[in-house]
């Protein structure tokens, strides 16, 4: 591959927002604040969405907004400020397993690695990258509530899991 | 679509650049309208006063005079505060208006972006504001903000979930979630074959627009839902700290938010833009006039100014809720009716 090829807008772009995850990943499991490392994860989620706006899936993108950012990360820091959240460093924020962690994340890199890989190698989703358009809601919308039904009714049930779980764990009686 | 006016010729950076102004203009214009016509003088009739009557006539200038204030005021920051989110916090909200513009169409042609995802992106980007008001409340260092910043939190969530599914019906009814084509159905709509006033979907979504405005309320933190900033309790909750600049940027969000979701109100539920295309025999976007590019912004303003008044109008009449008055009336009432609200809509679209 030229270097003219990898110089484009786009693979440019992707550099500056991946390092920039990069960054807010290693920053959320090494700063001492809880608030702060909830703060760069926002960064990390805010990135993807960012990754997926540059592969023009912009539906995806704005999922990933809503769902991440707006509600995930924001019951997240209410749950911890209205816990646990001093201002300032706390050194007893560092989990005693953390060596652990090392080898089995890096594991997960190699497997999710090697599966990208083998799965499309060398395949283009689109051979022109000058032609990549949106891609249309409805044709999401088909693929869910067509062929991919029963996953999305089983992803659904998760979810009821976890309400039913946080029913339980609040009642009283 | 026909020529477009943005699009003339110019380089990509020149249409950007146009594009941001536009957006500045059309965030602060509305914000300083509300202000000055609403905040200054309308609350000042319903209280028998006249309001500020020095600066300029009728006390036209006094918006500058307090811009000015606030800016000459001291930046202060809290010794014990987290310094940087601090700081950042009132930028976080204003980014997030600034963003809902972005999607609002003024004109057949003059729009910021035409996403094909409109009204996703809008209730995806208004929940970003939620983040810089709970970390400006955490940040202030001070159990009044905290305090305040988390029933923001609180109330903000628990209204998100009736404007989502407000919205909905809209959607199902036009068939897009494009803002632009949503405005294209309703105008070139019809009622039982009369197309005379095209098909607003306020007469038809009525439950939905009065359950969308409840929730833009809720989500302005307006009195009679203004629990996270009650001045008897918790001084100005998450703002209590800021002073200066800062303030006033928490200031210039609140009511430039109303503004553009009165913009997107009108757009969702009266037609936006538009007049009934039946009066002038377009039936295409492509045929319709280039001069709706002019009259079109004028017609949102008008429609906006509507809105925002409804809006100001509860703020200055109504007693506040309780904290838990106002979770139940979200979850127990506006909820299980939204749901019901899209269960008719589907089954009437399915049905004609």
């Amino acid at each position: 591959m030229l270097a003219a090829d990898l110089l484009v807008a786009q693979n440019i772009g992707f550099g500056i927002i991946a390092l920039l995850m990069v960054v807010g990943a290693l920053r959320v499991v090494t700063v001492n604040n809880v608030v702060h490392a909830a703060l760069w994860l926002v960064v990390v989620l805010s990135g993807a969405a960012a990754q997926y706006l540059l592969l023009s899936a912009e539906f995806v993108a704005i999922t990933q907004v809503l769902v991440y950012v707006g509600a995930v990360m924001v019951l997240f820091l209410f749950g911890t400020m209205l816990t646990r959240a001093r201002i300032g460093a706390e050194n007893d924020l560092n989990n005693k397993n953390w060596k652990i962690a090392i080898p089995v994340s890096l594991l997960m890199l190699g497997v999710m690695s090697w599966v990208i890989v083998d799965g499309f190698s060398d395949e283009k989703l689109i051979d022109n990258p000058g032609e990549m358009t949106q891609v249309p809601v409805q044709l999401i919308s088909d693929d869910i509530f067509g062929p991919y039904l029963l996953p999305f009714w089983a992803l659904s049930f998760v979810l009821l899991v976890a309400v039913i779980g946080a029913i339980v764990l609040a009642r009283k009686d | 679509m026909s020529a477009s006016l943005l699009a003339a010729d110019l380089p990509y950076w020149a249409q950007a650049l146009l594009r941001v102004l536009g957006g500045v203009v059309a965030v602060l214009l509305p914000a300083g309208t509300i202000v000055y016509v609403f905040l200054f003088k309308m609350m000042s009739f319903m209280q028998s006063r006249l309001g500020p009557m020095e600066a300029g006539p009728y006390g036209s200038m006094q918006l500058f005079a307090e811009v000015g204030k606030w800016l000459q005021k001291e930046d202060i920051t809290p010794e014990r505060a987290d310094r940087f989110i601090f700081k950042i916090a009132p930028l976080v909200v204003l980014v997030s208006t600034f963003l809902l513009v972005a999607v609002v169409p003024f004109g057949p042609d003059a729009w910021f972006t035409n996403f094909e995802a409109g009204v996703f992106y809008m209730l995806a980007v208004s929940s970003v504001s939620v983040l810089g008001i709970l970390i400006a409340g955490w940040a202030s260092a001070n159990k009044y903000s905290l305090l305040g910043g988390l029933r923001a939190a609180g109330q903000l969530i628990a209204y998100e979930l009736p404007m989502v599914l407000a919205v909905i019906g809209v959607i199902i009814q036009a068939g897009t979630m494009n803002l632009q084509d949503i405005v294209f159905a309703q105008n070139a709509g019809s009622m039982f074959g009369w197309d005379g006033l095209g098909n607003p979907y306020i007469l038809t979504q009525f439950v939905g627009f009065i359950i969308f405005m409840i929730a833009v309320q809720a989500e302005l933190t307006q009195t009679p839902f203004d629990m996270p900033i009650a001045e008897s309790e918790l001084v100005s909750g998450y703002m209590t700290e800021y002073s200066g600049f800062r303030f006033l940027t928490f200031f210039i969000a609140e009511f430039a938010t109303a503004g553009v979701f009165s913009l997107i109100a009108s757009v969702l539920f009266l037609g936006g833009w538009g007049i009934p295309f039946a009066w002038f025999g377009w039936d295409t976007m492509d045929s319709v006039d280039n001069w709706m590019n002019v009259v079109g912004p004028l017609i949102m303003v008008t429609k906006m100014m509507l809105l925002s008044f409804i809006i100001m109008w509860v703020r200055f009449s109504y007693p506040r809720f309780r904290e838990d008055q106002l979770q139940r009336f979200a979850w127990k009432v506006l909820v299980p009716v939204s749901l019901v609200n899209i269960m008719i809509t589907a089954i009437l679209k399915v049905a004609f």
